[in-house]
């Protein structure tokens, strides 16, 4: 059974299909990637994957299970976390604290009105444990704002990780990020890889062929083509669709 | 920063000594009237702080807040009306009719955002405005006198004015500390965390819409004890305790005092009581002066008088 099972998914927006058809699999401890040129339909993918959006057809499975109709928090609490192609954390909020809703949303209901949260250790060790894996512990204390981008896409994804995900997707996470950032971001998921299953949408060429175990081309919301790195590489139709001719 | 923070907090406990000892401070200096100016300041900001707590803390812009004075005060004023009196029975209808009503209105109001929001908690406090202007058995527009307050347990009487000052001053005391335990609690992050970015929250894994809701009820029974308490210390209800300019001046009192701090709505309060009263002293247009103030406090002085004065500490260290 794979962790994430999506059959003929289809959404358009007033008669344009942005994604057509789609069915991709990811299997427990894999890395997906999937790419695609800008306007093929990646985001919209995520987001119907998500619950962000509602498909017009098809059905999505997690680990065995049909949520192709349940709401956002649902999804989430099965064990889907997402991190966003547009940095989106709470800016009212220290670094340490977003990490915190995270871990926090993963354990129970949130009925609890009296005990403040810095004081349960529950949530601040783990998160705290967190931030030194992205590296991120000395902005703990931080507003968010005060963050750089590359911080905040790394923020963004501690945040998907402290969810204990069974399925992590990355919607570029190394959107804008100089090159030694992509070097660490790179270095971490590959860090991460194995442990949970990771669906990857990303531009950088050079990281999808270092990270991913399979590789899926969407181009004008159609998967044209699905295999091994080396597979997608030989690939002639994709080469003209999408790498071009070298 | 400990040097600011001092400051701050130095404000903050001179005032809380201030009110703590008001009614001593008043009879002192012998001018019994003031003990009435401060009576309604403490009940207006314990309406003002159940404001805070969605507006300030969780990005609810209710601009309905005042009919929960209204209903609060009318939970008084009929029973008074039918010759009961018993403050414990007038207390737990205030509470079970404004917790029904947030219910309710927050059930359909919370389905919108922004300046939809406003505008629906907006037009259900009209409605329940009209609703008791023309019940004429009630008095309609020209309101209800209330003969007696409110009896309450172990002799505690209400129409001495020093108890009722002081029963006034304890809840809001009470109030304050159950919102500081809250808006610090796990419910207090979800909260304040959708307030900026509900979509985020969702996709954490935040069912965010019944916290919302359940905060809103929370404002609601609060700010539903402010109008029992009003409509005790005025001796009067009329439909005018919920008209859409007291929920304005609420929302005044909340900017004014800096949103999303605690003792903010207290400072708002305070200051637009105060400037209320010795404006209106000096000319009949003290609106349009008042109005000047507002605006230049809310172009100025990010985060109300609570900014300030942190701006204030943080510039001195």
């Amino acid at each position: 059974m794979a962790l994430l099972e999506v059959n003929n998914l289809h959404k358009s927006f007033g008669g344009i299909s942005a994604t057509c058809d789609v069915s991709i699999r990811v299997e427990k401890g894999e890395l997906h990637a999937i790419i695609g040129p800008n306007g093929a339909g990646k985001t919209t993918l995520i987001s119907q994957l998500t619950g962000d959006l509602e498909s017009d057809s098809g059905t999505v499975y997690l680990d065995g299970k049909n949520i192709t109709r349940l709401p956002m928090h649902k999804r989430a609490r099965l064990g889907m976390a997402r991190s966003f192609q547009i940095t989106s954390v709470i800016d009212n909020m220290s670094v340490i604290e977003n990490v915190m809703l995270s871990v926090q949303a993963q354990s129970g209901h949130s009925f609890r009105f009296w005990q403040p949260v810095s004081a349960q250790q529950e949530l601040t060790e783990t998160s705290h444990e967190i931030l030194v894996n992205v590296g991120l512990q000395s902005r703990s204390l931080h507003r968010t704002t005060e963050l750089s981008h590359g911080e905040r896409r790394q923020l963004e994804v501690a945040m998907a990780l402290a969810m204990r995900p069974k399925l992590l997707l990355l919607d570029e996470p190394m959107a804008g990020m100089g090159s030694d950032e992509s070097i660490k971001m790179i270095d971490f998921i590959s860090s991460i890889k194995g442990g949970t299953g990771i669906l990857l949408i990303e531009h950088d060429m050079d990281a999808v062929f270092k990270l991913a175990d399979r590789i899926s081309v969407l181009v004008e919301g159609n998967i044209i083509a699905s295999g091994s790195p080396e597979q997608i590489r030989d690939d002639k139709q994709v080469r003209r669709a999408y790498l071009g001719d070298e | 920063m400990i040097a600011g923070l001092k400051l701050h907090g130095g404000v903050v406990v001179a005032i809380l000594l201030l009110l703590a000892f008001a009614p001593f401070i008043i009879d002192w200096i012998d001018k019994p009237f003031y003990l009435d100016l401060v009576t309604r300041m403490v009940i207006l900001a314990i309406a003002a702080a159940s404001l805070n707590l969605i507006l300030g803390y969780g990005g609810m812009i209710s601009f309905g807040h005042a009919a929960y004075l209204g209903i609060g005060a009318y939970s008084i004023g009929i029973p008074a009306y039918y010759g009961e009196y018993d403050g414990l029975y007038q207390l737990a209808i205030t509470i079970i009719a404004c917790g029904s009503f947030s219910l309710l209105t927050g059930y359909v109001c919370l389905r919108t955002k922004g300046v939809y929001f406003i505008m629906i908690t907006l037009a259900f406090a009209q409605m329940m405005f009209f609703a008791l202007v023309s019940i004429e058995e009630y008095g309609a527009d020209d309101g209800l006198v209330i003969d007696l307050r409110s009896e309450l347990p172990f002799g505690f009487s209400l129409e001495n004015s020093v108890s009722m000052y002081y029963l006034c001053f304890f809840i809001l005391l009470f109030f304050l500390f159950i919102i500081h335990r809250l808006v610090n609690s796990r419910f207090g992050m979800v909260i304040r965390g959708s307030a900026v970015n509900d979509s985020r929250m969702q996709s954490l894994g935040f069912p965010t819409f019944r916290y919302r809701l359940l905060c809103f009820v929370i404002a609601g029974v609060m700010c539903g004890v402010a109008g029992w308490l009003l409509g005790n210390f005025t001796n009067f209800i009329s439909p005018e305790m919920m008209d859409w300019t007291r929920s304005g001046e609420l929302i005044f009192m909340v900017v004014l005092g800096g949103a999303g701090s605690l003792f903010g709505p207290v400072l708002g309060t305070a200051a637009f009581v105060l400037i209320e009263e010795v404006l209106s002293g000096f000319t009949i247009y003290w609106q349009l002066y008042f109005g000047l103030f507002l605006v230049a406090v809310v172009l100025f002085v990010r985060g109300g008088l609570d900014g300030l004065l942190s701006k204030f500490s943080r510039s001195d260290k």
